[in-house]
């Protein structure tokens, strides 16, 4: 289906785009004034584009750098190439220490690998403990933001949500609210057998994975159980721990305007004699899934030095009226029009690419300077020309008509004609001194809008006749 | 001195009256102008629908249309950076055809930067009585950078008071093709700008891309708004 037709149940729905527009701008402004205390912000960004660019450069070298120094410090590393594979990965560490429940924090990775379905089919339970992503496992959804996964929801829709599955009164209070969570939380942190998270950073000079965060859950997550599995996509890794100092300082203040969330953790290895907390076992496992690919590819590999903190989607006009749900895979907005296309291009809408005006406001906020609109021409090329996996409808008629446009533009007498022909279609259309309504390919334009009427003489014509025109 | 007008294919065929008030502001700055008779389109509608190599042949025929000009100025910030910013990359690097590319590309001004950075005027002797807001293109803005010269120009017109409108910097919902694909998310897009543009009570939306343009006209017209939508040079042009 096209984004057209997914996008139009979120496009009839005032309170969603309410939510998503007063949500994300809150987000854009205090993002202004958080990067507005950084006068190297410029640089900053220059920077983290220039060691992520390094770090992909050689990606190799850095990952078994990364792995030398993650078993050194005595946790384990598991590479899988792809989601099946990953998840296998998960099910064997949770089967060989009889794991039967385990709290997750959030993680857009183990939404990718499509881990939760898996471990349960497995006979597992899971539990989201990030209370955003609680949510939105308790309505049985999928999260529609990268760094607000349940952006979609109001205090109302929660407070019914938990009173309907819960049976608790009703109430819309957040701290309320939290506070049932909580409730509910607290006794799977201290009975789950396993924590898995994500991991922002992994550095390949420590072997230390890094994890940020704000309601402490993934802090939980990774010292109560005795099992700790850390999911880390191949493309997250950076060279050396001051490099840190530059992705910290971006990361945050770009998503949600903080100077600093409020946990950061810095995980090298599992528990050592005489660590008062911390896991037995760490596990930490590598996830290509589709990455090196993307790698191979000279435009997509720029994507991969994305950190997902969420900015381009706040800012994107056209996220921000239709929401995540309506991209039709795991990341939405422009970078999801990206990651789509490069992680999972057997099952992404093929028209992605094509849902952007090309406005360029992503491309403004990127903290890593991903050129977000020319990566999307790019896509737009490679399925104009036949080569995705995936086909775009219409795509030979489409070609055909550019095709005849080309060849009416590219010669002055072909243009003359069809401007002609072009008014008296127009003509032809007009409705009381307007166009109302336009046959095929154009009914999309006036669907919303009139087209223009035509001008009784084109400007070419004027220039030669008019009073303001000179001949040539 | 004497520049080549690239009137863009918007207005030639929709929008004349933004060509001719175009000529009207070069004539009172006392800039002469010609009229490349062969000129068409730059290529953009095809190069941003992914179709390389037919936007390269409308390019093509751009740039020999415009071989012989010396400034060419144009009334739309998104035609002005296709033709600076990805009409040279069409073509082979080191090839003739990239050479003479470049060398249109460098000389192709949109019409605001042109009066202000090259003309050095802002002050054009219009005269204007009414409350205009003005739209930041997306193009203009985020492609050339061009964000103080309309400002500054529409500052200097007499009697017309100028507003801030919120968010100026957010995409109206045109971009091309994206607006026939998508109608309805270009139309939510389009309703956001307008509502913010009335809320500043301007009477008139001021901009400077047709494509923008052409869209919020068709529906302002569409929804009946008491609003106007109108080009940059057609508030310049008035006395």
């Amino acid at each position: 289906m096209s984004i057209d037709a997914t996008s139009r149940p979120a496009l009839d729905d005032d309170r969603l785009r309410g939510l998503l527009r007063a949500v994300t701008t809150r987000l854009m402004e205090k993002r202004s004034a958080a990067i507005a205390d950084v006068p190297e912000w410029e640089r900053l960004r220059d920077r983290a584009r220039a060691i992520k660019r390094d770090a992909l450069g050689s990606l190799g070298r850095h990952l078994v750098e990364f792995e030398y120094h993650v078993t050194a410090s005595g946790g384990t590393v598991h590479w899988a190439a792809d989601a099946g594979e990953a998840c296998r990965v998960v099910e064997k560490i949770a089967a060989d220490n009889r794991v039967r429940g385990v709290v997750k924090s959030k993680s857009m990775m183990s939404e990718e690998i499509g881990l939760n379905t898996f471990l349960e089919q497995a006979g597992l339970k899971v539990v989201e403990t990030d209370f955003g992503e609680y949510i939105i496992q308790v309505a049985g959804e999928r999260p529609s933001h990268i760094i607000a996964p349940a952006i979609h929801k109001s205090r109302a829709d929660v407070g019914r949500l938990f009173t309907e599955k819960f049976g608790a009164a009703y109430t819309e209070e957040p701290d309320e609210l939290a506070a049932r969570a909580r409730d509910v939380l607290r006794d799977e942190f201290c009975n789950a057998r396993m924590g898995i998270t994500g991991a922002n950073f992994g550095v390949a000079a420590t072997g230390t994975i890094v994890i940020v965060e704000n309601e402490g859950n993934a802090r939980m997550c990774t010292t109560l159980p005795p099992v700790h599995v850390a999911l880390m996509g191949i493309e997250k890794v950076v060279p050396a721990i001051e490099d840190l100092a530059v992705f910290l300082t971006l990361l945050a203040r770009n998503a949600t305007g903080q100077a600093m969330t409020s946990y950061v953790s810095f995980i090298t290895g599992p528990r050592r004699r005489g660590d008062r907390s911390g896991p037995e076992q760490l596990h930490v496992v590598l996830i290509d899934n589709g990455r090196t690919r993307m790698l191979a590819d000279p435009v997509l590999r720029d994507v991969l030095a994305c950190i997902r903190c969420g900015a381009c989607q706040n800012t994107c006009p056209v996220y921000r009226n239709i929401g995540g749900h309506s991209y039709g895979g795991v990341y939405a907005g422009p970078i999801g029009s990206l990651l789509g296309p490069g992680l999972e291009p057997r099952t992404s809408p093929p028209d992605l690419p094509f849902v952007s005006t090309l406005c360029g406001a992503c491309a403004e906020v990127c903290p890593v300077k991903i050129d977000i609109p020319n990566a999307l021409l790019y896509l737009r090329q490679a399925a104009m020309a036949g080569r995705t996996l995936k086909r775009l409808p219409h795509r030979r008629a489409q070609r055909l008509g550019l095709r005849a446009w080309a060849l009416t533009m590219a010669g002055p007498r072909r243009y003359a004609v069809a401007s002609r022909a072009l008014r008296l279609v127009l003509r032809a259309f007009t409705r009381g001194g307007r166009v109302p309504r336009l046959p095929a390919p154009l009914d999309g334009w006036t669907q919303v809008r009139d087209f223009p009427m035509p001008a009784r003489q084109m400007f070419r014509q004027m220039i030669e006749r008019g009073p303001n025109g000179r001949r040539e | 001195m004497r520049v080549s007008i690239f009137i863009t294919c918007l207005v030639d065929q929709f929008h004349p009256e933004v060509g001719q008030a175009m000529l009207a502001v070069l004539d009172r700055v006392g800039i002469g102008y010609d009229f490349p008779r062969g000129q068409t389109c730059c290529g953009q509608p095809a190069f941003n629908s992914g179709c390389r190599a037919e936007a390269t042949r409308v390019a093509r025929h751009f740039v020999t249309a415009f071989a012989g000009s010396e400034t060419i100025v144009a009334p739309s910030g998104s035609c002005t950076e296709m033709v600076k910013k990805y009409v040279p990359s069409l073509f082979a690097q080191g090839s003739p055809e990239r050479e003479e590319a470049e060398a249109v590309a460098g000389r192709v001004r949109e019409f605001s930067d042109f009066l202000v950075n090259v003309v050095k005027v802002v002050d054009v002797g219009a005269r204007f009585p009414h409350r205009l807001t003005y739209h930041d293109s997306c193009h203009l803005l985020r492609g050339l950078g061009i964000r103080r010269e309309p400002r500054a120009l529409l500052a200097a017109v007499r009697d017309a008071s100028v507003v801030d409108l919120p968010a100026s910097d957010s995409c109206c919902g045109f971009g091309g093709t994206f607006a026939v694909k998508y109608p309805a998310i270009s139309g939510e897009m389009g309703r956001e700008k307008l509502q913010h543009a009335m809320q500043t009570g301007a009477e008139y939306l001021v901009a400077c891309d047709t494509g923008c343009l052409m869209h919020l006209r068709g529906m302002i017209a569409r929804e009946d708004l008491p609003l106007r939508a109108v080009h940059l040079a057609e508030v310049l042009a008035q006395t």
